[in-house]
């Protein structure tokens, strides 16, 4: 059992929607206490209607991803030691998206645009096909690879300014996803993800912050994935394809 | 559409580049011992060769800087579609018409 030091540390949470408050909690503090812990001391001994979202606690369902300290991170995994220096934390919902309660934020605009990128895989074997045989390591299949690990947190799509700029553009996560389609020689759905990122709101909108790479919690580098398409785009622009 | 945009976007910053730095560097070199009238169109009338790179230089600008400041609207403010596209095609005519009116000015 952990420790409980007589060390506090000081949390403030936002609490409400659109519309509310940050509320401030003392917390004992612990030698090895990540923020989703934070987050759950607080709702279970102190505010039992505070919302926030978690499933798995290792960092591999990507639903508890928050703003903390004006960082956006996931916080399963993310120690206090590393982001509170001086006992201090403030937690609030993921930027960029609307806000249901508390910190649980309402992920259906960052999933919708998955889709409407084209991010949905289409393959064109049956079951009674043989299985198609990829080489780890072509180049196309090491693109693929480098981006495929995405465990869908919208820490990317919360850190992006561009999205903060402008609702319509896809953001990093969608992009990051469909250049590993697009390198997918499996995926039968290409023509429909270049239409999809030459319209407004698509690759060409990014401006290479970075903040996606900065923060990316599984050390992906959307920023790359969008300017793969970027040149993949402009490439088939040449080559008579669509636009 | 956006594709096509951000590609002239692109190849006209690149032709642009070298453009800019030869005029700054004309002006560095013009201005040494002070400016007159007489002595720019000295230079640039009758000349071929200054009235295709300003030709150019002018056709780039008009090119790239509505792409750019559409860009910039729709991220700044709320203006979209078609509306806003009718005004980039009347700023990039008024830069093209600007400035060939300019360069018919010196170099003819």
């Amino acid at each position: 059992m952990a420790r409980i030091e007589s060390r506090s540390l000081r949390v403030s949470i936002w609490r409400g929607k659109t519309q509310g408050r940050f509320v401030d909690y003392e917390v004992p503090a612990r030698d090895n206490q990540t923020v989703l812990d934070v987050v759950t001391w607080v709702q279970r001994h102190r505010e039992p209607s505070l919302a926030y979202r978690f499933a798995c606690r290792v960092g591999v369902c990507g639903s508890c991803a928050m703003t903390v300290n004006g960082r956006p991170r996931w916080t399963c995994r993310t120690h206090v030691g590393k982001v509170a220096g001086n006992g201090r934390l403030i937690v609030e919902p993921l930027r960029n998206l609307p806000r249901i309660k508390d910190l649980a934020c309402d992920m259906t605009p960052f999933f919708e645009k998955w889709q409407r990128a084209g991010g949905r895989f289409k393959g064109n074997a049956g079951r009674g096909d043989p299985i198609p045989r990829l080489d780890p390591s072509s180049a196309q299949r090491r693109e693929a690879d480098a981006g495929i690990e995405c465990i869908n947190c919208a820490v990317c799509y919360s850190a992006c300014d561009t999205v903060a700029w402008n609702p319509e553009y896809l953001g990093p996560a969608a992009l990051n996803r469909v250049w590993t389609l697009v390198n997918d020689v499996r995926h039968q759905e290409q023509d429909r993800i270049f239409e999809a990122v030459g319209k407004q709101g698509g690759c060409h909108e990014c401006h290479t912050h970075g903040s996606c790479v900065e923060y990316c919690p599984v050390e992906l580098n959307p920023t790359a994935s969008i300017a793969g398409l970027k040149r993949r785009s402009l490439s088939r622009l040449f080559a008579g394809g669509s636009s | 559409m956006e594709t096509r945009l951000f590609a002239l976007q692109r190849f006209s910053a690149m032709l642009l580049g070298p453009l800019v730095v030869v005029h700054l560097g004309l002006i560095l070199y013009a201005v040494r011992g002070g400016l007159t009238a007489s002595e720019i169109l000295g230079r640039t009338q009758d000349s071929i060769g200054w009235g295709l790179f300003y030709g150019l230089f002018v056709l780039a600008v008009s090119v790239h800087a509505p792409i750019g400041v559409r860009n910039v609207l729709k991220e700044w403010t709320a203006w979209r579609g078609r509306s806003l596209d009718l005004a980039m095609l009347l700023l990039a005519a008024a830069l093209l018409l600007l400035g060939l009116r300019a360069l018919w000015a010196v170099v003819v």
